[in-house]
């Protein structure tokens, strides 16, 4: 059985006085224990949210989560409170997108890394310290000891984030949840982070969750990718065939808009055209087909339904076929 | 931050001269003046110029000012011509101080451990009706004036609840040590004392706390609003720790640097207020003091407790800074 089990699960955000917003839109995935899946889409595209309202973070009022969470047997969305700080920080930890503001700035890192031992594990002040000295080395932050007495700013970006990550797996959670961990950094340390966080995961045996917008870090982690577009999940497939062969005009948007080392000269990169901004209502077809190269003038009339096609979960018209340029060339 | 503290008590020092320097020149603006107030408007011009030169007022006001601050040097600040004439200054501000300090600690502590805890709440239950009743309530209390309130509580609380209507008077039947009736009491061992002092400071403490409290709560409020979205708020929630932790650890430690700035702010306000609430609950302190005083133009009294009352209170914002260091690390490193 899976780890996790999300399915249908839908977000819909509600403000006095406007329109409600389904931010995600029937979203099922799930997570074998120890395995890496991806969550890969633009801004706004519902990634975040999806991994909020798995953690039971989003506000209470103004939004309401459908759908079933199922995580080791039990539906998170059905727990109090109570059971849910319980879980969250023990079994569920999560790596935020900004380290500085992710900090506390007027606590000690040490404090930050103690408090959540000191929550779940029982463990004495002194204790967790050790335990915290322990982390901060395991996650390769030099001179534990003095970083622990420190603040937030007195460290580096990647020493934040690393010591974020030492606080999502002090406990060593059965899933860790990354919501764009390494958007922040310097392209330098965002590597050393990703390796980072592959080399615990694979330690602890913990399943990751991967958010990001960014298809090189979905390339080098995941083992199932998710592609969202505007709250649906529009590919679905193993990581190898979806970079070989992207279905979805969307996914293959994407990749076609990535600069490559192994570009002839003057080849040129193909932008995906519009924004989000351009979406019609799934309810009145394809969200993504006024954006799409491929676009039918059935994919306007009727929603595409999310369907076992070409060896992959596809919700399209009008997939890509292996082989094809990309539609339009843009100069750059 | 030694080395800070020191640099900012010289310039109280600095502000003090300053201030006695504008003090001393504006009251002499004033019209009327302590001759006329202690002999009256059908005084002999005979009578008015020997009291003048008595006084020392025949002299130009710089020689007065510099002849002030020699004496004052060594303690000398003069004697009272209004408020208990023949008195020297000093003795009056010794005798009147520690009743609106007070006053003063009690309206501060009241309107922080009522302001902060509501001004939480409400930013909790952000647009519920309990934000909004008390956002409406504390614009009340912005707005109502205090001698209003106080005569409406000194009235309507004194019947009703059985309250004493009337601040402690210095003729009281125990023993005094400092002069601080609440702690006089606690010190010699009378705790019927203390308990009647206390009796005695509820109403006028309520009337004196009503703006701080507005005020502390409303910032509470907004400083609360803006940390509760902060990313480190979700990161401690993430952590699974419990709710009273995030409150005190992660939400309260960050939201507490405006408000310490506020309380630091409205020590000014208590003692502006502290006036006419000891003029309504006939409190001998320095409010009242100050009230007859400038009736009865006595620049001694006036001066020393005018000078007082700002070292008050910057001395109560240099505090207010030095805790900013201990709210926040990345002030102490700088």
């Amino acid at each position: 059985m899976a780890l996790l089990e999300v399915r249908d699960l839908t977000v819909v955000f509600q403000r006095r006085g406007e329109e409600p917003f389904r931010a995600v839109d029937g979203v099922s995935f799930d997570v074998e224990p120890g395995q890496t899946v991806g969550l890969v889409g633009e801004s706004g595209c519902g990634k975040s949210v999806t991994s909020l309202a798995i953690m039971g973070l989003l506000p209470k009022r103004g939004a309401t989560v459908t759908g079933t969470v199922t995580y080791d047997g039990t539906d998170l969305l059905k727990l109090s409170d109570k059971q849910m700080r319980d879980k969250r920080g023990s079994e569920l930890g999560m790596v935020f997108q900004d380290p500085l503001s992710s900090l506390n700035p007027v606590i000690p890192i040490g404090i930050q890394v103690t408090e959540v031992l000191e929550r779940h594990r029982g463990l004495a002040r002194k204790e967790a310290m050790i335990e915290a000295k322990n982390l901060l080395d395991k996650v390769g932050i030099p001179d534990p000891n003095r970083r622990l007495k420190e603040y937030p700013h007195q460290l580096s970006g990647g020493m934040r984030q690393r010591a974020l990550i030492a606080i999502a797996l002090a406990c060593r959670p059965k899933l860790l949840i990354a919501d764009e961990p390494t958007t922040a950094l310097d392209v330098t340390i965002q590597a050393q982070i990703l390796s980072l966080m592959k080399e615990l995961v694979q330690d602890l045996g913990t399943a990751l969750v991967m958010i990001t917008h960014d298809l090189g870090v979905v390339a080098g982690l995941c083992d199932e990718v998710n592609v969202l577009y505007g709250g649906k999940v529009v590919e679905k497939a193993n990581r190898h065939p979806l970079f070989a062969e992207p279905r979805h005009p969307y996914t293959h948007g994407l990749l076609s808009s990535i600069p490559r080392l192994d570009a002839a000269p003057g080849e040129k990169l193909t932008p995906i055209k519009g924004s989000v901004a351009d979406n019609i209502p799934w309810a009145q077809g394809c969200a993504f087909a006024p954006r799409c190269p491929n676009a039918l003038d059935v994919c306007v009339q009727v929603t595409p339904a999310e369907e076992d096609q070409l060896g992959r979960l596809l919700r399209c018209h009008n997939p890509v076929v292996p082989g094809t340029p990309a539609a339009e060339e843009v100069p750059v | 931050m030694l080395r800070y503290t020191i640099r900012r008590l010289v310039q109280l020092v600095g502000v003090v001269l300053v201030l006695s320097l504008l003090l001393f020149a504006w009251m002499r603006l004033l019209p009327g003046g302590p001759v006329s107030a202690l002999l009256g408007e059908r005084a002999t011009p005979e009578s008015r110029e020997a009291l003048t030169k008595q006084l020392g007022l025949d002299q130009p006001i710089i020689v007065q000012y510099f002849k002030f601050l020699g004496r004052a040097a060594s303690g000398d600040f003069g004697v009272s011509t209004g408020v208990q004439p023949g008195d020297s200054a000093l003795e009056i501000f010794l005798q009147r101080f520690p009743a609106t300090i007070e006053l003063s600690f009690f309206a501060i502590v009241i309107a922080i451990a009522i302001g902060v805890p509501l001004g939480y709440l409400a930013a909790k239950r952000r647009g519920g009706w309990f934000d909004n009743l008390s956002v409406i309530g504390s614009l009340i209390g912005v707005a109502v004036p205090v001698f209003f309130l106080a005569y409406v509580l000194k009235d309507a609380a004194s019947v009703g609840l059985g309250l004493p209507s009337q601040g402690r008077q210095g003729d009281i039947n125990a023993t005094r040590v400092t002069g601080f009736f609440t702690l006089d009491g606690i010190l010699t061992g009378e705790f019927d004392a203390t308990l009647d002092a206390l009796e005695h400071l509820i109403l006028p403490s309520i009337a004196l706390a009503t703006i701080p409290f507005a005020v502390i709560f409303r910032i509470t409020r907004a400083a609360v609003l803006d940390v509760l979205d902060e990313d480190f708020v979700r990161t401690a929630e993430s952590k699974g720790l419990t709710a009273p932790l995030i409150r005190r650890r992660h939400v309260m430690r960050n939201a507490m640097l405006p408000v310490v700035t506020t309380i630091g702010l409205q020590t000014g306000a208590l003692l502006s207020g502290a006036v006419l609430t000891e003029k309504v609950f006939s409190i001998p302190g320095v409010g009242q003091a100050l009230a007859i005083g400038f009736e009865r133009r006595d620049y001694p009294v006036l001066l020393l407790l005018i000078i007082m009352a700002t070292i008050v209170y910057v001395v109560v914002n240099l505090l207010v800074d030095l805790s900013y260091a201990l709210i926040d690390p990345r002030i102490r490193t700088r």
